[in-house]
């Protein structure tokens, strides 16, 4: 029977299907950090149970760490924040007395748990991946089974090397045609949301074709399947290609030689059959999609660039025009203003949305030679990885930033969940690169705009929300 | 995991949608590395009027009056009553704990996000299924009746009106089992050991890649 290619992933990892539907599945690879594994080791211990395979985790901290070169530079001991500091000292310890592979804070491969997992191969094609982190999704453009999990699941995985699921239902997202220039992975994502609703792939796992994915980079798919959870589906997924083979070919953990030959022959098969059967299926012309915004509390409280924020009067019911009332009093925004009129008062380029190298070239591209506004206070950029920055560097991206009047930054998830010191103070307003706009998300208080790292880039510059040509034409000449 | 079998409790609205696991509990309480002691910082943001911190008394802090959890009428809720997609956004476990600590046993929506679906159930709170036309009437009834509590029974999956009135709802076979009986999956799951090496043996076989050493 033909399948889909989530259907081929669970068969090839299928343990056991129970009468009642549930299934045993075995996990490949397992990502761990700071946050959500503390209590999940401590399950362990106070059960007396030990890890069923040592080999299948990897761990780095991330969420909580400080970005700041002087408070890293005196490693763990030095760090300002005390609570902070035990988390970190903890993941230190479970992974000393479980023997769990770590890349500490000090080493130059650190960086977000869903960057660095696909740049050192820790995370292949075919794999089923899980990590107590609902963005685990991100690794769906590997052509993996990746999906987040609580911390009880955490400590499931680390007893049994299995998760107890229910399959999902398939859902197919064709994005045809090819993108404008300037639109990118996160705009398909934001256009995917706004079309869906953040409920709309709940309980699916949504595969993304068409041409306009095929013609992504890994990190642009990575970047839409990311933001798969945003849309309430746990998993995103985009088929095995010649791109996904030419990402994966020299990664430190890859296969070589002969296991690369094996490997490919199945990762070759990693896509859905011609005649598969999705249980739901939309499709978007890449073509029409415009760079996006979001103006609300929610991700799909979305619209373009040229769009304007909705008015109480087009809410089709109570609840919803609640909803809008409340977000629009959150966001300190007037129904039906445009979103050119937005104005931010920061700037956050960053989160395992879009930290990689191109999200860092693509917003260097607007800010070179540029100032950021005077009407912006705040602007950071913190790449993904260390390798991220090292590469950044090499490439003088650093400097254009710098020079642009932004911090650079060490990498950690920073301003995405504001968990360390990077964060908003109320009432601020940031454009950002991250992948959630919900109240208090990055700061008590702080105001959220999705958009893409040019489009941050853009507002950066013009000092509100404008298309990317626009902000380079007014201001071209301000330097070389 | 404390087991549910039926539980009666009065209900607390909160009239929103897309109620998020952020704001369920915020991430600064996520420093924390126990599972227990959230309860206080539950809808930290909405519930208090100051700024919360991690390992602060609680006690003293100015309460927003305007909050439903807050309400006197509501004191001792156990029965949470909210709109679609409660519970999207973040895995954090927190939140179900959170919930737990506070004294919920049970949150009544239209939808739920899975994860957070999922980390309920695993922390004894039974997350309910209603039709949306079945929870706007409960947000009526709560509105008009000052102590309006449900009887939920789990045994047969049901949901008592004060008045008499009873809806059935729909739960997952094997997550009904283990909430019913307190149970620890992962003492079911290991029943399965053969099971799991086995198809781990013929894994490797196939995918021997995947079981290279992955110390960096
Ligand atoms: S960058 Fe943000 S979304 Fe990504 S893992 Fe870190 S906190 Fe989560």
């Amino acid at each position: 029977m033909a399948q889909t290619l989530y259907d081929k992933l669970w068969e090839a990892h299928l343990v056991e299907q129970r009468e009642d539907g549930t299934a045993l599945i075995y996990i490949d690879r397992h990502l761990l950090h700071e946050v959500t594994s503390p209590q999940a080791f401590e399950g362990l211990t106070l059960a007396g149970r030990p890890l069923w395979r040592r080999n299948a985790n990897l761990a780095v901290p991330d969420h909580n760490v400080s970005t700041l070169k002087a408070e890293r530079d005196g490693g763990l001991a030095a760090l300002p924040d005390p609570i902070s500091r035990i988390q970190l000292q903890t993941l230190d310890d479970n992974c000393d007395a479980f023997d769990v592979a770590q890349i500490h804070l000090d080493d130059l491969r650190q960086g977000i748990v869903h960057v660095i997992g696909p740049e050192q191969g820790a995370v292949l094609p075919g794999m089923t991946v899980v990590c107590g982190d609902s963005h685990t999704s991100t690794h769906g453009a590997a052509g993996a089974l990746a999906h987040g999990i609580g911390t009880s699941e955490v400590e499931h995985v680390l007893a049994t090397q299995c998760l107890i699921q229910k399959k999902m239902k398939n859902f197919k997202v064709e994005v045809s045609g090819q993108l404008a220039a300037g639109v990118t992975a996160k705009d398909i994502a934001l256009a995917v949301i706004r079309e869906i609703g953040t409920a709309g792939g709940t309980g699916y796992a949504i595969e993304f074709c068409g041409s306009a994915i095929r013609d992504l980079s890994m990190e642009g798919r990575m970047t839409l399947c990311n933001m798969a959870i945003e849309a309430g589906a746990r998993c995103g997924l985009v088929a095995v290609d010649d791109v996904t083979l030419n990402y994966f070919k020299d990664k430190p953990l890859a296969p070589k030689g002969e296991q690369w030959q094996l490997a490919e022959m199945w990762w070759r098969t990693l896509h859905s059959d011609e005649k598969a059967v999705f249980d739901r299926s939309i499709s978007l012309d890449g073509s029409a999609i415009a760079p996006h915004v979001t103006w609300g509390t929610s991700p799909e409280m979305v619209t373009s660039i040229d769009g304007h924020v909705p008015r109480l009067s087009d809410m089709p019911d109570e609840t919803a025009r609640l909803g809008l009332k409340r977000a629009l009093e959150y966001m300190g925004l007037e129904e039906g203003m445009a979103i050119g009129d937005i104005r931010p008062d920061a700037i956050f380029i960053g989160s395992c949305t879009n930290s990689r190298i191109e999200d860092l070239r693509a917003a260097a591209a607007v800010l070179k030679g540029r100032r950021v506004s005077e009407n912006i206070r705040k602007a950071m950029v913190v790449p993904g990885s260390g390798l991220v920055k090292a590469q950044a560097e090499a490439e003088g991206l650093d400097k254009i930033f710098i020079e642009a009047g932004m911090e650079w930054r060490e990498p950690g998830c920073s301003m995405c969940l504001a968990m360390n010191a990077d964060r908003l103070l109320p009432g601020e307003r940031c454009a950002s690169t991250s992948n959630r706009n919900f109240e208090g998300r990055q700061g008590g208080g702080g105001r959220t705009h999705l958009v893409s790292p040019a489009m941050a880039a853009a507002a950066a510059v013009a000092g509100r929300f404008v298309p990317v040509e626009k902000a380079l034409s007014e201001t071209a000449g301000v330097s070389s | 995991m404390r087991p549910f079998t039926r539980h009666q409790g009065l209900v607390v609205p909160m009239d929103r949608a897309n109620i998020d696991t952020d704001l369920i509990v915020p991430k600064q309480f996520l420093k924390s590395i126990r599972r227990s002691g959230f309860g206080p910082n539950l809808f930290d943001e909405l519930r208090y009027l100051d700024e919360g911190v991690p390992d602060a008394d609680n006690s003293h802090r100015p309460l927003n009056p305007d909050f439903p959890l807050n309400f006197p009428r509501y004191q001792g809720a156990s029965i949470l009553l909210a709109r679609e997609n409660f519970g999207c956004g973040s895995s954090r476990e927190h939140a179900a704990w959170a919930m737990e600590d506070f004294g919920f046993r049970s949150v009544i929506a239209p939808s739920f996000a899975d994860i957070f679906r999922s980390n309920a159930f695993k922390n004894g709170i039974l997350p309910i299924e209603l039709a949306a036309s079945q929870v706007q009437t409960l947000f009526q009834k709560v509105q008009e009746e000052e102590g309006f509590s449900l009887d939920i029974n789990l045994e047969d999956c049901t949901v008592r009106l004060p008045a008499g009135e009873i809806w059935s709802f729909e739960v997952d076979a094997f997550r009904r089992d283990c909430l019913l009986q307190g149970l620890d999956d992962i003492g079911l799951t290991l029943e399965s050991a053969t099971a799991i090496s086995a198809f781990e043996e013929q894994h490797q076989a196939r995918f021997p890649w995947l079981f290279e050493d992955i110390r960096l």
